[in-house]
């Protein structure tokens, strides 16, 4: 390996020159633009690993990771909690009996056809 | 190749995830029903076609995401739909971290989940013109992949990542309206301060702000 870095926290394929800043070479700008990619876990391991190493140095950057990455829980967790209709479940339960006996009043060809799409 | 006999089986504890998301796209409790009713019988009858050790779940998503756009989305279609403000990038931490960071003695995320009800997260989503709510709900609710979204609405990468991206800060800009309709925060350059809660440091947290501590 040509590494001639000696980095604690440098475990990972480095493009490095020969600067000696701690934030490696992300800075603030390029960090936050990246941020929804990172979240979404969308990145090259390279990408990310850089990235990772500015967070490390940068409170501000971590600060506004957080925020974006709590939001996110936040909105999930507020949208999965509407309740099934019972009458819905018993519907489907009774609809799919009545096709697995071969009484299919809707036909199984454009069914299958749409499902398989 | 899947058998049918083990469709209930499989299937059917996505329910509650279909339901909701089914409520997101039609913004209707009866239209999700029927949804997501035509979903379940599609995929049973397609059930077959289903390659075993694949995802069922984006098999089921493609299903009903594809059902919606075909059969449900024309009803109230508005012909702005494709329009979005523009909005800047991080949009509501801009806005709110400082708030944020001025609370102690708890987590973030409970701030978090004090400032959005229920509803105001559920109403953000659905006004978001249709191309950019599906593509929100299957990233940010539903946590898939762009190129489960990409091989669920059938667009390229580039596509999901766009209106993704523009969906997000959409969304954001809503959430923010309904944290200055609740006092959460005053309106910056707002007439006296007309519904603001108590003052806090809004100051983007880069201009050197780190937690209060008072």
């Amino acid at each position: 390996m040509g590494e001639h870095r000696h980095d604690h926290d440098s475990d990972g394929p480095s493009h490095e020159h020969s600067h000696d800043h701690s934030h490696a070479d992300v800075d603030c700008e390029a960090a936050l633009a990246e941020i929804y990619t990172y979240l979404d876990g969308e990145l090259t391991d390279d990408t990310r690993q850089r990235i990772a190493r500015h967070l490390e140095g940068c409170n501000p950057c971590i600060e506004a990771y957080d925020f974006e990455a709590e939001l996110r829980m936040v909105i999930s967790r507020r949208c999965r909690n509407d309740e099934v209709p019972e009458t819905l479940r018993l519907r489907i339960a009774e609809r799919l009996t009545l096709i697995a006996r071969g009484d299919d009043p809707d036909g199984g060809d454009e069914g299958a056809r749409a499902a398989g799409a | 190749m899947a058998d049918q006999a083990d469709f209930a089986e499989q299937a059917m504890e996505y329910m509650p995830q279909l339901y909701s998301a089914a409520l997101r796209m039609t913004r209707n409790p009866s239209d999700a029903e029927d949804l997501v009713q035509e979903t379940y019988l599609k995929a049973y009858r397609g059930f077959g076609g289903f390659q075993e050790g694949t995802n069922l779940k984006a098999w089921l998503y493609r299903i009903l995401t594809n059902t919606f756009i075909n059969s449900y989305r024309s009803k109230k279609r508005r012909p702005d739909e494709t329009e979005l403000d523009e909005v800047e990038d991080l949009y509501l931490y801009r806005r709110l971290g400082g708030l944020e960071a001025a609370q102690v003695g708890r987590s973030a995320e409970d701030e978090l989940m004090d400032w959005f009800t229920d509803a105001e997260v559920k109403q953000a989503i659905e006004d978001l013109p249709e191309n950019f709510r599906l593509a929100v709900l299957l990233a940010d609710v539903e946590g898939f992949s762009y190129k489960e979204i990409a091989e669920i609405l059938d667009i390229p990468i580039g596509t999901v990542m766009s209106r993704l991206h523009r969906g997000r800060k959409a969304l954001q800009k809503q959430l923010y309206e309904y944290a200055l309709q609740r006092g959460l925060t005053d309106r910056p350059s707002g007439p006296d301060g007309a519904g603001a809660a108590e003052p806090v440091d809004r100051q983007p947290a880069h201009t050197g702000t780190t937690a209060h501590d008072d």
